[in-house]
């Protein structure tokens, strides 16, 4: 299945063309994504599910802000698996991520 | 009406400062990445509103009202559709917004929160937001009548429509009119030294040219009103 793209969409609509504000949003996404990332990583190596669980719930914000709205679907349900304890999606949603990352670093 | 975003990322309170900015009547003070810091400011800067996230390390969201007492209004604002019913347990709780936050959805939960807060601020006991009795004055709070010892008042600042009634043990913001609670005071304790602000001359530590510390706090002193205050002193 081809991986959906991100897209400006909600950060064009919700900043009513203040042109400042959107590279302003994108530079803290660019700064905290990476770090939210990291420490999802951290937590998923450590089997701290809990945790991870968490950081995923902090991810699907900016997932659903860069317009992905399957992968948010994706993201939601595998929130849920690491509550009861599994990784089953945990491939796609390091998908999801990869795809993020290369996207920031194109804008 | 001032308000507070806190949430401990900072994609989303940018997000939502900047919906803030389109809207005239809302007016950012600070915005906190946790909740401790923001219970620190409250103590001291009362709010009108707050946008609160549930998800946050250590503290959360319900944590953090659980702990403030007479809590501003709040605005949820959650990645997660589930907490909804939880959190229309709290009174305190006009709206509550899923993120990523839209600008028409986040002009509703405005008009919600400006309905509520309107409705607060009318008065229970007509014309007596503040009554004395005695020594003491009763002020309503939330439709609270709240019983302070005249005498622990050491200020009163006004703030927009509301009023700040500093005492020795706690500081209350009401619905009211600097005007109306100086009619409460006794003279003899109390002058008005600047047009925002009504200070307990006993309280005073120190006076400047056209300034007097009161406890912590630097009250600045009108022209018009240091000659009053100088003839009100007990002067070497």
């Amino acid at each position: 299945m081809e991986q959906e793209q991100p897209n400006l969409s909600y950060i064009h609509n919700m900043s009513g063309g203040d042109k400042a504000f959107e590279q302003k949003l994108i530079d803290i996404i660019k700064l905290e994504f990476p770090q939210e990332k990291e420490v999802y990583y951290d937590n998923l190596v450590a089997k701290n599910f809990k945790q991870t669980a968490e950081n995923v719930h902090k991810l699907k914000h900016k997932i659903s802000i860069l317009g992905l709205e399957k992968s948010y679907e994706i993201a939601v349900a595998f929130e849920e698996n690491l509550l009861e304890g599994r990784t089953d999606l945990f491939q796609q949603f390091e998908s999801i991520l990869n795809t993020i990352t290369n996207y920031l670093q194109k804008i | 009406m001032n308000c507070i975003i806190i949430d401990d990322e900072a994609t989303a309170r940018a997000i939502i400062s900047q919906l803030c900015s389109n809207v005239d009547s809302l007016n950012v003070l600070e915005e906190f990445p946790n909740a401790i810091q923001a219970i620190k400011f409250l103590n001291q800067n009362p709010v009108d509103l707050i946008f609160l996230d549930i998800h946050m390390p250590e503290f959360t969201g319900f944590d953090f009202i659980e702990t403030i007492k007479n809590p501003p209004k709040i605005i949820l604002t959650t990645s997660d559709a589930n907490f909804a019913i939880q959190a229309f347990e709290y009174e305190c709780i006009v709206d509550y917004l899923v993120k990523p936050i839209t600008l028409e959805r986040f002009q509703k939960a405005i008009q919600k929160a400006e309905s509520v807060l309107t409705k607060v601020a009318e008065p229970i006991v007509s014309e007596k937001e503040v009554a004395t009795s005695g020594n003491h004055l009763y002020i309503n709070i939330d439709r609270r009548l709240i019983k302070i010892d005249i005498p622990s008042i050491y200020l009163i600042e006004a703030k927009g429509d509301y009023i700040q009634v500093k005492t020795e043990d706690k500081n209350y913001t009401v619905h009211s009119t600097l005007k109306k609670i100086h009619e409460k005071l006794p003279e003899d304790l109390f002058l008005k030294v600047h047009r925002s602000f009504i200070i307990n001359i006993k309280k005073i530590v120190d006076i400047e040219d056209n300034s007097v510390l009161i406890k912590k706090d630097v009250i600045p002193v009108s022209r018009s009103n240091r000659p009053e205050l100088m003839k009100r002193l007990n002067l070497l």
